[in-house]
């Protein structure tokens, strides 16, 4: 019974779940770290970096890629457990 | 050998090597033409996508962009790599699961409509035909400077190359080119880079290069904020934006990065749904290699010039300032006659014009490298180029071959569609070069609002047209017309029409025309929601598209109709 309706509401809604979550962090470091409290966190350092221009040329992007990878980790889990894989 | 022979050298052996892939992977049918036969491995399509997109700006201009910009040039280093994650989580997937092989072609069937599908094609064809004529002049660019060739010949022989193997390969053709430039340009990009960082900060890798300290003990940010203020230009790592615009360029460059077609196709050449995710994180994590080690070049380039020339005797500057004087890259200009550069903010007394591509063209002299390294970097830049040339160019031709004479002329061979989709690329090519050749004044400035246009067309329309199945075909029209119009009305108004009020003072909210982008997508959303309220619901056979292109099973190798 892989494709009730009922199951696909549940894996969707799951999927929009992760979504909701992974874009938060996007939201987060990109435009909330790089931009918005850029000046407040340029009162820390990283190293020789100011840690809100750290966040907008280096780190920002390097969690771009982690997101991506933990997204693509997830769903794979996510389509097994409903079987809706391919495969 | 000097430096011409071996930058001739190590160009013709690259594209011995790009011809070679096109000829041993010709494509014989449609399907190879469009989606490369869809077998790619997601690593391969992962490091051509990454070539794809990174084009002669990506490689030469855009390190110089972020020296004199700062801070500033955040925007385009988030702006261009943050629209990777939107790519992978909300379109990617759920388009290649779609599988068919173009972007109007889900746009028509999800929308149910033929005039969704042509508004579609009018905006893919808009926004690849902006962008590729702006990187055929870059072809054009770099043949001339490091062959030392007139540019109107650098573009014909640019235009050759990209004829030869998008024409004769087709998607399959173009991405195992592809794979090959974007080794190359990456290595070149990066040997240069590794060198400076060493030499300024006793660290290999550029990335915490940037946030090293130099010889003298000081962090190299603090230095550089300090040598910039004292000549009386704004500290480095602080904005000069307001950040409201800072905010809506980058959203727009993110959404946009998303919404091109020449990106969003490349999903459709890799086997499975998991793929595709999987290959959107590999394209990132390949253009994470060069995104992230440009702003260390940035900064490295403009220590370096500023503190190689300024308060110099003009008779004692290095070498590669006299080399660079002749191209007119960089130029000295002793206004007040004391035998010493100074470099001002103030246009009226500074006597030193730095162009920005020097950061990353002079770089291996800067570096004191060797010959070979400059032939390298010539080798790499054109790799930038021709790759994205050619993606783009295939879009223009799909779109033509299959969305425009196939949604009319269902009926033809799959031959004859082969045929057209070739002469369409023929085409593509001999108009990208005439506009090479012949740059409008407008085309860079248009480049970077391709952006603008294809996050105020194309995203919100397909996002919408996965994630919500109440959207329709009427708000979908209106919603992608108004976001475009709004888009392109406000751009001409401020960038042509009346360039003088283009300031600050004048925008709609403090957003330039590089970032309206974004409110052109909000606009979109809006309307396609508005619209859609108050008209009928999709029917049944769509509701079920929608339903189907959500879950991951069942996909098959993108699919003819």
């Amino acid at each position: 019974m892989s494709d009730s309706p009922n199951r696909m509401t549940s894996y969707w809604k799951k999927n929009l779940r992760t979504l909701l979550v992974l874009l938060s962090v996007w939201f987060i470091v990109s435009f909330g770290f790089g931009i918005i409290l850029v000046e407040p966190l340029n009162q820390y350092h990283l190293g020789g970096y100011p840690l809100g221009f750290w966040f907008a040329q280096q780190g920002s992007i390097y969690t771009f890629i982690i997101l991506i990878f933990v997204y693509v980790a997830r769903m794979n889990k996510l389509d097994r457990e409903f079987d809706v894989h391919e495969d | 050998m000097d430096i011409l022979t071996w930058t001739y050298l190590l160009v013709g052996l690259s594209f011995v090597v790009y011809i070679g892939i096109a000829i041993w992977t010709r494509a014989g049918s449609t399907q190879e033409f469009y989606v490369a036969g869809g077998g790619v491995s997601p690593l391969a399509n992962g490091m051509a996508t990454a070539a794809d997109w990174m084009s002669a700006a990506s490689f030469i201009s855009m390190a110089g962009l972020i020296s004199f910009s700062g801070y500033d040039g955040s925007v385009y280093l988030m702006g261009w790599t943050g629209g990777y994650v939107l790519l992978a989580l909300l379109l990617a997937p759920y388009l290649r699961k779609f599988g068919k092989f173009t972007v109007p072609d889900f746009v028509g069937d999800r929308y149910y409509s033929n005039k969704a599908r042509v508004v579609a094609v009018i905006c893919a064809l808009f926004v690849s035909f902006t962008y590729v004529a702006g990187q055929m002049r870059g072809v054009g660019i770099v043949f001339s400077r490091y062959l030392e060739i007139p540019i109107e010949w650098g573009v014909v022989i640019g235009m050759c190359i990209v004829f030869f193997y998008a024409v004769l390969g087709g998607m399959k053709g173009i991405t195992y080119t592809q794979v090959a430039q974007f080794c190359v340009l990456i290595f070149a990009y990066m040997v240069p880079a590794i060198f400076i960082s060493m030499q300024l900060t006793g660290n290999a890798i550029p990335q915490f290069g940037l946030g090293g300290t130099l010889a003298d003990g000081t962090p190299l940010l603090e230095k550089l904020d300090g040598v910039l203020a004292d000549l009386g230009f704004a500290e480095y790592t602080s904005g000069r934006k307001g950040m409201t615009d800072l905010f809506m360029i980058t959203l727009a460059l993110m959404v946009g990065t998303a919404g091109l077609p020449h990106v969003i196709v490349r999903f459709f050449t890799v086997p499975k749904v998991k793929d595709a995710r999987l290959s959107a994180g590999y394209a990132l994590f390949f253009i994470a290699i060069l995104y992230t080690t440009a702003p260390a070049v940035a900064a490295f380039g403009i220590y370096n010039a500023i503190n190689s020339t300024s308060e110099k005797n003009i008779a004692e500057l290095p070498v590669w300032v006299q080399n660079w004087q002749k191209t007119n890259l960089i130029s000295v200009d002793d206004k007040n006659g004391d035998g010493k550069v100074q470099y001002l903010p103030d246009p009226a007394t500074n006597e030193l014009a730095i162009d920005k591509d020097i950061m990353v063209l002079a770089g291996p002299e800067i570096a004191k490298l060797p010959n070979w390294v400059v032939g390298l970097v010539a080798a790499g830049a054109m790799a930038a180029a021709l790759s994205t040339a050619a993606g783009l160019l295939l879009v223009i031709s799909t779109s033509v071959s299959r969305d425009l004479v196939k949604t009319f002329n269902p009926g033809i061979s799959e031959k004859r569609e082969l045929l057209i989709a070739r002469v369409a690329a023929a085409g593509a090519v001999i108009c990208a070069g005439y506009f090479g050749v012949n740059p409008p004044g407008f085309v860079a400035e248009v480049v970077a609002f391709a952006f603008g246009l294809a996050a105020a067309s194309f995203f919100p329309v397909i996002i919408l047209g996965i994630f919500s199945t109440r959207i329709n075909k009427e708000g979908a029209i209106a919603g992608m017309v108004s976001g475009l119009v709004f888009t392109i009305g406000y751009i001409v108004y401020f960038k042509f029409l009346h360039p003088e009020l283009n300031s600050p003072d004048h925008w709609w909210l403090g957003i330039s025309p590089e970032g309206v982008g974004s409110a052109g997508m909000f606009l979109n959303f809006l309307i396609c929601f508005l619209i859609s309220k108050f008209t009928p619901a999709p029917p049944q056979h769509v509701q079920e598209l929608i339903q189907q292109i959500r879950i991951p099973k069942g996909a098959g190798a993108a699919q003819n109709h």
